[in-house]
C-alpha cells in the first residue's frame, strides 16, 4: 500500500494538503472522509485516527495528523522545490511564523464565518444570533488586515518573493468565507492580486478542482434528522 | 547588537522561549516588556512589528510566534538534536503536536489569568458561564492530552524531550499558577511534568515562573499597575473573545 491521504475537501486544511500533494507530484491514494455524513466517526476511520480529524496521512506504518505536519513531511520526503519550505534559516522562519499565527487566528475566523453565515442556518437549520455573526465578521476583518499589513506587506507572497506552503494554507482558508458569499477579495485589491498570483502558481485547474466541494456547499440540502444529532457537537463549538 | 528576546514572563509562550534560550546557553539580551503596563503597545517593541510577545530580533530580522522562534533558535544555535529532531518522522511528530496544541491548548489555558486577574483589574468581570465553559474546555484538553496525546510515551512527541513539551508545560503551569493543580488525579501527566522539569532544571523553571507564581498575591495586595488606556481597549477585545 502506497501513501494514503484521508481528506474531506470541505475542510480548509485538507484542501491545502490536496493541492500541495498534487502540485509536487506525490503519488497517493485519496481516501475521502465525508464529515457531513459523519464518516469521521466510523469504526473504520477511528482505527486510522482515534481523534476523528482530517486530514490524515498514512505512509506504511506511519500515520500523521495535522495539516502543517503533513505539508512539511511531504515537502521534505518528496523533495519539493526549495521555495515551498526553504532551507534558509530566515526564509523558513517566515513560513513557520505564518503557519503558527494562522492556526489560532485566521483559521478559526474563516471556519466560524462559513458555519455561522451559511452552514448552521442552511444546512443544520440552527439560528445564529445576528450579534454573534457580526462579531465573527469583525474578527475576520481584523485577521485580513493583519494578513495584508504584517504578512503580505509589499511582497508577492506571504513569506517573501516566492510561493510557499504558507500561501496554500492561507488561500484555502480564505476560500471558506468566499464560499459563504463574503466578498473577501473585492474590497481588498492587494489580497486580490496575491490570490491571482497564488492561483496562477498552483494552476487554475488544480485550484478549482480542490475547491469544487466547498464552493458547492451553498447548494447542499438541509441535513437529515439522523445526522443532525451527530453533528450537534460541531454546533456547540461554532456558535 | 546581538540577539534580543522581547519577553514578558507572565506569558506562557515567553517562558518557553526564555527557558529554552537559557537552557541551551544561547547568548541574548533580555528585553523585558510589561504587558500590564501596556508596554507592547507603547513603543517597547521594534517599530512596524506586530505588537505581541514573544518577539525575537536578530540584527534586522524580527520574528514573532513562539513555535517559529524556538525552531529558529534550535537551528541557528545547533542545539541538541532531541529538541527539534532532524529525523523526518520524529520532526513530523513535533509539528503534529504543535497543530493539536494550537486547537486545544492555546487560547484556553491562558484564560484563567484574564478571568481571575486582568478582567477584575480593569473592572470588566467575565460572566460566570464563560468561566465554567473554560474550565470544562481545560478539563477536556487535559484528558485528551494525557490519554491520547501523551499516552504511553515519555514525552509528547516521542521518547525524547522536544520543543513541544516546553510549550505545553508552560501552558499547564499558567493554570497551576492561578490556583488549580491540573496534575492532581492525572498521574501520567504528573510523571511527564517531572521528567520535563528534571531535564530543564528546577532552578531555571522557578526563575522563569517567578512573576506568574506571584501574580495572585500581587493582585490581592493591589500591587498590580493599572493598565493604560491604549491597552484597555485591546484587553476588552480579548475578553470578548472568550467563548
Amino acid at each position: 500500500m502506497g501513501l494514503e491521504l484521508y481528506l474531506d475537501l470541505l475542510s480548509q486544511p485538507c484542501r491545502a494538503v490536496y493541492i500541495f500533494a498534487k502540485k509536487i507530484g506525490v503519488p497517493f491514494e485519496l481516501r475521502i472522509v465525508e464529515l457531513l455524513k459523519g464518516q469521521h466517526c466510523s469504526q473504520e476511520f477511528i482505527q486510522v485516527n482515534p481523534l476523528r480529524k482530517v486530514p490524515v496521512l498514512k505512509d506504511g506504518d506511519f500515520t500523521l495528523a495535522e495539516s502543517v505536519a503533513i505539508l512539511l513531511y511531504l515537502s521534505r520526503k518528496y523533495e519539493a522545490p526549495d521555495h515551498w519550505y526553504p532551507q534558509d534559516l530566515q526564509a523558513c522562519a517566515r513560513v513557520d511564523e505564518y503557519l503558527a499565527w494562522q492556526h489560532t487566528s485566521l483559521r478559526r475566523s474563516c471556519s466560524m464565518v462559513l458555519w455561522q453565515k451559511m452552514m448552521l442556518p442552511q444546512f443544520l437549520g440552527e439560528r445564529v444570533p445576528p450579534e454573534a455573526l457580526a462579531s465573527t465578521m469583525a474578527e475576520l476583518e481584523r485577521c485580513l488586515q493583519l494578513l495584508e499589513d504584517k504578512f503580505l506587506k509589499d511582497d508577492d507572497f506571504l513569506a517573501g518573493p516566492r510561493i510557499s506552503v504558507a500561501d496554500l494554507v492561507a488561500i484555502t482558508e480564505l476560500m471558506h468565507p468566499v464560499s459563504a458569499g463574503c466578498s473577501v477579495f473585492q474590497t481588498r485589491p492587494k489580497l486580490a492580486a496575491w490570490q491571482q498570483r497564488v492561483e496562477e502558481e498552483v494552476g487554475t485547474g488544480l485550484f478549482q478542482e480542490a475547491h469544487e466541494v466547498v464552493l458547492k456547499a451553498k447548494d447542499l440540502p438541509p441535513v437529515d434528522i439522523a445526522m443532525k444529532d451527530q453533528l450537534k457537537p460541531l454546533v456547540e463549538v461554532l456558535l | 547588537m546581538g540577539l534580543e528576546l522581547f519577553l514578558d514572563l507572565l506569558s506562557q509562550p515567553c517562558r518557553a522561549v526564555y527557558i529554552f534560550a537559557r537552557k541551551n546557553s544561547i547568548p541574548f539580551e533580555l528585553r523585558p516588556v510589561e504587558l500590564l503596563k501596556g508596554q507592547h503597545v507603547k513603543g517597547f517593541l521594534p517599530a512596524g512589528s506586530q505588537q505581541v510577545v514573544p518577539l525575537l530580533k536578530d540584527g534586522d530580522f524580527v520574528l514573532h510566534q513562539s513555535a517559529a522562534i524556538l525552531i529558529y533558535l534550535s537551528c541557528k544555535y545547533q542545539v541538541a538534536d532531541h529538541w527539534y529532531p532532524a529525523d523526518l518522522q520524529a520532526r513530523a511528530r513535533v509539528h503534529e503536536y504543535l497543530g493539536w496544541h494550537a486547537d486545544f491548548i492555546r487560547g484556553t489555558f491562558g484564560v484563567c489569568l484574564w478571568t481571575q486577574v486582568l478582567a477584575p483589574l480593569i473592572g470588566a468581570p467575565v460572566p460566570e458561564e464563560k468561566v465554567t465553559r473554560n474550565r470544562a474546555a481545560v478539563d477536556s484538553a487535559l484528558q485528551q492530552l494525557e490519554e491520547q496525546v501523551l499516552g504511553d510515551k515519555a514525552f509528547l512527541a516521542g521518547p525524547q524531550l522536544t520543543l513541544a513539551d516546553l510549550l505545553a508545560l508552560e501552558e499547564l503551569m499558567q493554570v497551576v499558577a492561578l490556583g488549580r493543580d491540573v496534575f492532581a488525579g492525572r498521574p501520567r501527566l504528573a510523571a511527564w511534568r517531572g521528567r520535563v522539569e528534571a531535564a530543564l532544571g528546577a532552578d531555571l523553571c522557578r526563575e522563569a515562573r517567578g512573576p506568574i507564581l506571584n501574580i495572585l498575591e500581587q493582585a490581592a495586595g493591589r500591587q498590580l499597575p493599572q493598565p493604560p488606556a491604549e491597552f484597555r481597549h485591546r484587553m476588552l477585545l480579548r475578553l470578548s473573545r472568550i467563548p
